[in-house]
């Protein structure tokens, strides 16, 4: 019954795609654990990076791992501009505010790429789409592999952003005391529209990676929404080791609880984790006492 | 007593409609908007006056109508006692929510997740399960008797759900002039004072999400009476959910006529931009998440407080009954206004 080559592909297969994860969870934690705000809009904006990546193929084609350092930057302008001129009104540390503000903009997201881009499911076909490699007795998808490493290299580079630049500094000064941060004259508002900007960028980022053996359609975030949730309460909120760990867990268990209990019902046990952490052990899998 | 006068009025009104219109269009839109209203009644007596904001409020929206269509399916019951037991399931599963949540102190936005994530998994499981016919949904028979609660005029659904509009309404009346809605409404604002008082508020959120939940069971069950039809997208999808929390918010939270003025008016501003835009798919729900933005950041008391306000403005005179709270007060964390 227990075929090793099955559980070594699902294994691996759920460490790639829990790399992608761990950086749309590394988004959403920063913007948590700088601003105090869940963003309910992370996966909407995740949606719109993918169809940003896939109306670049599909319009100038521009291969969808070229296409990251316009991807990058344009979810940057769009997270530095929604929490300028709009997120920042509702106030900080009011969530629920907050929670309904971004709830509203997802809605607003989703319906809008309804109507532009209809409820078909489109998908990226490139020269590499089908192409596989073999690790060991499994064979793994080349996007998948390159997804793997970009995810961990773009978060290497975010988490050395955030510990050996003055921004990152200034980032964690805010993120740990605002008052203190404002006293040594860093501006908390800049602060907050860059972080929600590189928060964002990480969704750019990710969808590059994930496009091209994935597919995009209007509600595709909706799936990534509880998938960050979890990752993101399991690793911390606010810690970005926690979340990349977290990310590949989840994808690991993800992968696996589809492979034994079918597609469906392996989701269940994401939502089982993501209540059972949020009652039992809100400081996540490593912190201390709350 | 001005609040029982106003609902008589009210009831007397929408009652007499359906005599005096026969318009299927109109009598349409008042069944759609008393159908909004019961949901947004139910959202605003948990999120308004109990100020625990639930973003799944489709757990209890689902089961209700599952309940409802498989108590008569399955085991052949009368559509009014499928009624009862659809309520009674809604109010176990809101006791189910509620105690999780409350007992461990889950609060603000982490409340909110919660119940979005117990509706998900409501959602998955209805599609795994065969007894609510998984993916393909459940179909009611038609019976177009008054036993079997389907109407051929749209009179029926109308006095069907003015009763329970009816209900609600003085379900939250209740609230607001009793005990019990004075516990809640401490647990609101400062749950830290309220316990020094000697309220428990576990108790009292538990009360005030039973109550949320059987409104929206009994919402659930009179969905699957009008339409005749069920599947796990439509009772645990998010549609719900958002239909309620935005029209509670848009007319104005914790306010007895708040659900009433959101429900409608959304319902009118949908309509007329299917009247103008014609039937896009979405064009709707991107009207309801722009009033939604607009509403929590520009006037986070709702619809009935900017109406107040220009009503004071032009008679100068100032209305200060009215128990709304701006969302910003609710959020203040304990202390702050000590």
């Amino acid at each position: 019954m227990f075929d090793s080559t099955i559980f070594l592909a699902s294994l691996l297969n759920g460490i790639t795609m829990g790399a992608v994860y761990a950086l749309i969870a590394l988004g959403l934690t920063l913007v948590y654990g700088v601003l105090h705000i869940i963003n309910f809009a992370h996966g909407a904006c995740l949606m719109i990076a993918l169809y940003g990546v896939y109306a670049l193929w599909a319009i100038l084609g521009i291969d969808p791992y070229a296409a990251l350092p316009v991807m990058v930057l344009m979810m940057f302008a769009l997270g530095y501009l929604l929490q300028r001129y709009i997120i920042n009104r509702a106030g900080h540390s009011k969530d629920e505010r907050v929670l309904l503000l971004t709830l509203g903009l997802s809605i607003v997201f989703e319906n809008l790429a309804l109507i532009w881009f209809h409820s078909d499911t489109r998908t990226v076909e490139t020269a590499y789409s089908l192409q596989t490699l073999s690790i060991g007795p499994v064979m793994l998808s080349l996007p998948k592999f390159y997804a793997f490493w970009g995810a961990l290299g773009v978060s290497a580079l975010m988490l050395s952003i955030m510990r050996w630049t003055d921004l990152g500094r200034a980032i964690r000064a805010v993120a740990k005391e605002r008052t203190g941060a404002k006293l040594m004259g860093i501006d908390v508002e800049q602060v907050y529209a860059l972080s929600f900007g590189i928060g964002l960028a990480c969704l750019g980022a990710a969808a590059c990676f994930l496009l091209p053996a994935y597919y995009v359609n209007p509600t595709v975030g909706n799936g990534f929404i509880f998938v960050s949730f979890t990752i993101v309460v399991l690793g911390g909120m606010g810690s970005f080791l926690g979340a990349l760990l977290g990310g590949i867990l989840i994808g690991v268990v993800e992968s696996l609880g589809g492979l034994y209990l079918g597609e469906s019902l392996g989701q269940v046990g994401i939502f089982i984790i993501f209540i059972f952490f949020l009652i039992f052990r809100p400081q996540g899998m490593f912190g201390g006492k709350p | 007593m001005k609040d029982i006068k106003l609902i008589v009025l009210f009831v007397a009104l929408t009652a007499s409609l359906p005599l005096i219109t026969s318009s299927g269009v109109m009598l349409n839109f008042v069944v759609m908007a008393l159908y909004a209203t019961l949901l947004a009644q139910s959202w605003n007596i948990l999120g308004g006056y109990s100020g625990q904001f639930s973003f799944g409020n489709a757990v209890f929206f689902g089961t209700g109508a599952y309940v409802q269509a498989i108590a008569q399916m399955q085991f052949g019951a009368n559509a009014w006692v499928a009624l009862l037991f659809c309520i009674a399931a809604s109010a176990l599963v809101g006791l189910f929510v509620g105690s999780v949540s409350f007992r461990y102190g889950l609060k603000g936005s982490y409340f909110a997740l919660v119940t979005l994530a117990m509706a998900e998994i409501f959602r998955i499981l209805s599609l795994s399960v065969s007894f609510t016919g998984a993916g393909v949904g459940l179909m009611l028979p038609l019976n177009n008797t008054f036993l079997g609660m389907q109407f051929v005029q749209k009179s029926g659904y109308v006095w069907l759900l003015l009763g329970l509009v009816t209900c609600a309404l003085l379900l939250t009346t209740y609230i607001k002039h009793s005990k019990l809605g004075a516990y809640m409404q401490a647990v609101r604002d400062n749950e830290d004072a309220g316990r020094a008082l000697g309220i428990n508020p576990f108790k009292v959120k538990l009360v005030a999400i039973l109550l949320c939940a059987s409104l929206m069971g009994a919402g659930g069950g009179v969905y699957v009476q009008l339409f005749q039809y069920i599947d796990p997208g439509i009772a645990y999808g998010p549609q719900s959910s958002v239909e309620a929390l935005v029209a509670a918010i848009v007319g104005g939270i914790g306010t007895l006529w708040g659900p009433v003025v959101g429900a409608t008016a959304l319902l009118l501003m949908s309509e007329l931009t299917r009247n103008l835009f014609g039937q896009i798919p979405g064009i709707n729900m991107v009207i309801y998440g722009f009033v939604l933005v607009f509403i929590v950041l520009f006037a986070p008391s709702g619809l009935t407080e900017l109406g107040v306000s220009i009503r004071s403005l032009v008679f100068k005179k100032t209305i200060s009954n009215s128990t709304s709270v701006p969302l910003d007060d609710l959020d203040s964390k304990p202390g702050e206004k000590l």
